[in-house]
């Protein structure tokens, strides 16, 4: 094509018309065709953290894909969404179907409220009113963990995790993290197992579950030998990460957030939300 | 202009004219993604491939595309193709788009793959252009990984995720050193790199 020819007007406009098309074409024939492989795989990484965090791995390797569909489609995991103020399921399908999303709700004007300025902040202004909880299960139906999402700010990003509870709501069965940008190697050490392990077996209140009693968290350096029941090591080089993790904790079993639930959870068992002190 | 041969097109960018050590191009992505060898060889190859399909694409339109709009129609090529590039990461290699995150997408402002789009596919052959894409983006994993290797090494004390250097937090005996893991460490390694190619070849010195 002649350079006067290729410059004029009118090529302009067809090339840019025919390069628009297909362009979007391609990009849009993509998205489409591999929509269903990437639903499936974000699904399934949540569900593999949700069965991390309730320590129903596997001692060595990873569960296929299939391990983990199979538990939440055979009533060992049982999602429900709840109310996070008044504690209840909410049973209406329009909102608690498969495709709830909290952190969408939590952007969503409607679905959000606002976190009160209180004692716990996590670094965000707004938080979902309705979010998923994962019950799990054992064979005969009873009770044996109680899966929460949780999440706050961390030095770099948001950092989203999973807690789990023995079926006594109060003492920690596991954590883990499966998402975050916090500095590999420093903050990113949430990832590392030995770290999470710790969790295990933590007390969440010390004695009677309200706020004031909240005794879990991450230490400074290494607990001291009163607060080893409740605490964790911080991570080195990672204060604000470490923080983060701490105030995260808190806030989310506050009484401003899963506290309602839990302590429902609690009076349906017929127990009282108070263990002895150990 | 004397048409050069395929194998000098191919090669002189990993060496003699790297995109990364000659003309520095394509830093951002060399400090956020090479911190773990896994994530830089997934990058490298997306890199590559973006460069090599996105040169091909603008030789084959050449002689179309009108002189003033051409950046914009480069920019829609690339931006398609790293759109394409992170939709099958999402769809096949979930875990390796997770740590990716963000950095997939900025494959589109990476000054390589513009830069051989402007510079050479406006004035080449599609199959000249497909090598040059394939030689820059060679030249440019072949810094990526070597930085990678140095920053995991001695930043986690692994390669690959395995670990080689047995950690104190692991209950072995070496301190990573976390300034390696931070992006300055990446400047610092890059910066070595190129003292240490322009001493070699000291035809590549700038002049003050």
């Amino acid at each position: 094509m002649l350079p006067e020819q290729r410059d004029s007007m009118t090529n302009t406009f067809v090339v840019t018309l025919v390069l628009c098309i297909a362009c979007s074409l391609l990009v849009s024939t993509a998205a489409v065709a591999l929509k269903d492989d990437q639903v499936k795989n974000k699904l399934l990484d949540r569900q593999r953290n949700i069965v991390e965090a309730a320590g129903l791995g596997k001692q060595s390797g990873e569960l296929n894909a299939k391990e983990i569909t199979d538990m939440f489609t055979d009533g060992t995991i049982e999602p429900k969404v709840v109310d996070l103020q008044t504690g209840e399921y909410v049973e209406d399908k329009a909102i608690a179907n498969e495709s709830f999303d909290e952190r969408k709700a939590a952007k969503d004007e409607e679905m959000n409220a606002t976190i009160h300025p209180g004692k716990f902040q996590i670094g965000i202004e707004k938080r979902e009113k309705y979010t998923w909880v994962y019950l799990v299960n054992d064979k005969q139906g009873t009770l044996q963990q109680v899966i929460l999402p949780i999440y706050g700010k961390g030095l770099w990003s948001t950092m989203y995790g999973f807690v789990a509870l023995k079926n006594d709501l109060r003492t920690i069965s596991g954590l883990t993290y499966y998402e975050h940008g916090e500095t590999p190697g420093l903050g990113g050490e949430v990832d590392n197992p030995k770290w999470k392990k710790q969790w295990q077996g933590k007390q969440v209140w010390k004695g009677e579950s309200t706020d004031a009693m909240l005794a879990v968290g991450v230490a400074k350096g290494s607990p001291t030998p009163e607060n080893l029941p409740y605490m964790v090591d911080g991570l080195s080089g990672a204060t604000i990460t470490s923080r983060g993790v701490d105030s995260m904790i808190k806030y989310w079993f506050s009484s401003d957030a899963f506290g309602p639930y839990l302590e429902k959870l609690a009076s349906q068992k017929g127990a009282t939300h108070v263990s002895p002190i150990p | 202009m004397l048409a050069p041969s395929p194998k000098k097109v191919l090669l002189d960018p990993v060496l003699n004219n790297n995109p990364i050590t000659f003309q520095v191009l394509g830093i951002c992505s060399a400090l956020a993604v090479t911190t773990q060898l896994s994530t830089s060889l997934v990058m490298c190859i997306a890199v590559t491939l973006v460069t090599a399909f996105s040169s091909a694409t603008i030789a084959a339109l050449r002689n179309y595309i009108p002189s003033s709009i051409r950046m914009i129609v480069q920019m829609v090529v690339i931006a398609s193709l790293v759109i394409l590039v992170d939709q099958i990461l999402k769809a096949y290699f979930f875990q390796i788009s997770k740590t990716m995150s963000v950095f997939v997408g900025l494959i589109i402002t990476n000054c390589i793959v513009m830069g051989r789009a402007e510079g050479f596919a406006m004035k080449n052959t599609v199959w000249m252009s497909f090598l040059d894409g394939i030689g820059n983006g060679l030249g440019y994993s072949a810094v990526l990984m070597l930085v990678a290797f140095f920053r995991e090494l001695f930043g986690s004390g692994s390669l690959f995720g395995f670990p080689i250097l047995a950690k104190v937090t692991d209950g072995g005996w070496y301190t990573p050193n976390g300034l390696l893991l931070l992006s300055p460490s990446a400047f610092f390694l890059i910066g070595i790199l190129i003292w240490i190619v322009r001493t070699f070849k000291p035809e590549q010195v700038e002049e003050a």
